[in-house]
């Protein structure tokens, strides 16, 4: 690995010992070998296996739920319902005070998208809990749907989730995420050029190589051991906690080994409900997703749609951007409402621009619920803005390298979310990168820095 | 259910099973034997993660029956270290980063090791080729190509 250290050489310490420096990675002989432990590696004695029975609509009222004959198949020993859960209506981040609690357990009375987990099976064995799960009857009244964002959002549209109370999040600054930095629209008029377009995204799955699941070992004393691979061990620990109304002290979570995970582990989905089968039936339980699960239920990167109006001059500076993102969020929260607000933060991009109007939307419609992958809220909304500043420097005839040098934000500029940037370097990466990829740009901007003494 | 009994050698050593008739040999050795190196992720033979050597070929354990193995000899990567040291492959996968999450490793090395037993000097393409039935989900290939072209040049000088 080559460090530049010619870059900043005055500003930065050169005391690292750490960074910088090529260190073997500590799990690696591990798992060269087999040896590292995945949560699926545990194979407890008596352990039962967990099947779900599945939503089949992507909106429907739940009239009635029959279970006697799926009780009845060899090998079953329990079955749980909705009103089996203690606190069965819940949401990942009302820990940092974000809520309401929107999305259940187990459904309760609605399932607002398909593959919404209705009634658990605990078996002997993941055959008999598969046979059984389809023995169990459910009487649905299925009811209008809502796949696209711009529907929902139209009065009339089918209501997603009632805990909301229209198909938007509601941000304590209202319907939207709102950055407000001077009045775009003035600008625009004294704009050489506009252009206005718009993006949009598809759902994406992560397709983790080890599927979601756990292994819970009840301990005997009303305390219990969770084997699982979430990435988010405190949420999971904590969110149990909350849904099973167990203090944290009656949990111990083991974990910290992912068989890949890309954000598409950090919901609380499948630990919950393993732990209250074990607390109940008192023998370990394993819930792990099929492929086939992991590939249609698990939450995907949501949806996006962006659209971006730039006011830019001839000479290549762009001096106001307008912007409306859309997040899909799916039938519940989850990691939504935050991934919408994080794309507000970004959308002004890592340009210094003087004039800027934001408002990001974390809309609620019938498909999969959404959640955390690699960057979201961001990525989506860095493919926009690019395509964007190409088209820009295009539409006026300029270099789109050399475009990017004379709007990057260096050090001492004011963002639109008034901070001040500093650390910035992008001007630098930038050169590295036309010196990388032989795309010369004018020897004024390799003399640029974004480095500003005293900013 | 009819269990039936199953004789195979695992690494070496003579293993005996009575299994329900319809058991996967990743199950098999999983869960019975107690050998969890081979990994299941798709349970359709489409990731490789429980890739095994049967008789000196590539075999996917989750598509392969246990009763089928009858006086098998069976290879996993926990058993293709000699004398607690590690296999020119195993060493190779360490010393060019070429594990990240590791869930595909065991079935990677497995993958590699069949192709370096049959092509001890394998070209670039004929690793992509031999790994092919592999995924993995957060190294993009490159290291693990370069961890057994690497693995290939260690046995060559060997044998030299």
């Amino acid at each position: 690995m080559e460090l530049r250290k010619s870059y900043f050489a005055d500003v930065r310490k050169d005391d690292l010992h750490e960074i910088g420096q090529p260190r073997p990675r500590s799990d690696s002989p591990g798992h060269v070998t087999g040896k590292t432990a995945y949560f699926a590696d545990r194979n407890f004695p008596g352990m039962l296996h967990l099947k779900m029975v599945r939503s089949p609509h992507h909106h429907a009222r739940i009239r009635s739920i029959d279970t006697s004959e799926a009780e009845k198949h060899p090998g079953v020993v329990k079955i749980l319902t909705a009103k089996d859960v203690p606190h069965n209506v819940y949401t990942i981040l009302i820990l940092i005070q974000v809520g309401p609690e929107d999305e259940t357990v187990l459904a309760d009375g609605k399932v607002r998208w398909k593959g919404e987990a209705v009634v658990a099976v605990l078996a002997e064995t993941e055959r008999a809990a598969q046979e059984a799960a389809a023995k169990v009857k459910v009487d649905y009244e299925v009811l209008p749907a809502v796949f696209d964002m711009e529907e929902a959002l139209k009065p009339g549209a089918p209501l997603v989730n009632e805990y909301h109370g229209q198909n938007y999040y509601l941000y304590d600054s209202g319907e939207c995420r709102k950055v407000r930095f001077g009045d775009v629209e003035a600008v625009f008029a004294e704009a050489d050029h506009l252009l206005e377009q718009s993006y949009q995204s598809s759902p994406i799955e992560h397709a983790p190589t080890e599927t979601t699941g756990c292994v819970v070992m009840p301990e005997g004393n009303d305390r219990f051991t969770c084997y699982t691979n979430t990435q988010a061990m405190f949420f999971t620990l904590d969110n149990t906690s909350i849904i099973l109304q167990m203090p944290g002290s009656k949990l111990h979570f083991v974990g910290g080994t992912v068989g890949g995970g890309f954000g598409g582990k950090v919901d609380v989905i499948v630990e919950p409900i393993a732990i209250l089968g074990a607390k109940l039936t008192g023998r370990p339980v394993s819930f792990v997703y099929s492929r086939e699960e992991e590939m249609q239920i698990s939450s995907p990167r949501a949806a996006e749609k962006v659209v971006i109006k730039d006011g830019v001059m001839k000479d290549g500076r762009i001096i106001a951007r307008k912007v409306t993102g859309y997040t899909d969020a799916g039938a519940y929260s989850r990691h939504s409402p935050y991934g919408a607000q994080k794309g507000a933060g970004h959308y002004p991009g890592p340009y210094t621009i003087p004039y800027v109007w934001i408002d990001t939307y974390c809309v609620y419609t019938n498909r999969t619920p959404s959640s955390a992958m690699r960057g979201f809220g961001v990525t989506i909304g860095d493919f926009a803005l690019e395509v964007q500043m190409d088209k820009l420097a295009r539409l006026i005839g300029m270099d789109p390298l050399e475009f990017r040098f004379i709007n990057a934000y260096r050090d001492g500029d004011m963002k639109a979310h008034r901070q001040p940037t500093e650390g910035a370097a992008l001007i630098e990466c930038m050169q590295e990168a036309s010196r990388a990829a032989n795309w010369p740009v004018a020897k004024k901007y390799m003399a640029m820095s974004s480095y500003v003494k005293g900013a | 259910m009819a269990k039936v009994p199953v004789q195979f050698t695992l690494n070496g050593s003579e293993k005996a099973e009575f299994v329900d008739s319809g058991t996967t040999l990743l199950n098999a050795l999983r869960d019975k034997i107690g050998d969890t190196s081979p990994k299941g992720g798709c349970h359709q033979g489409t990731c490789g993660a429980c890739s095994v050597i049967i008789n000196g070929e590539l075999r996917l354990s989750c598509l392969t029956l246990a009763e089928t193995c009858n006086g098998a000899a069976i290879t996993t990567t926990s058993g293709i270290a000699e004398g607690g040291v590690l296999h020119p492959l195993q060493r190779a996968f360490l010393d060019t980063f070429a594990t990240q999450c590791g869930f595909c490793t065991p079935g990677m090395i497995i993958a590699a090791k069949v192709l370096l037993d049959h092509t001890p000097n394998p070209s670039r393409d004929e690793v992509i080729e031999a790994l092919s039935g592999n995924i993995c989900r957060c190294t993009g290939y490159e290291p693990i190509i370069q961890a057994v072209l690497l693995a290939a040049r260690a046995n060559s000088q060997n044998a030299a």
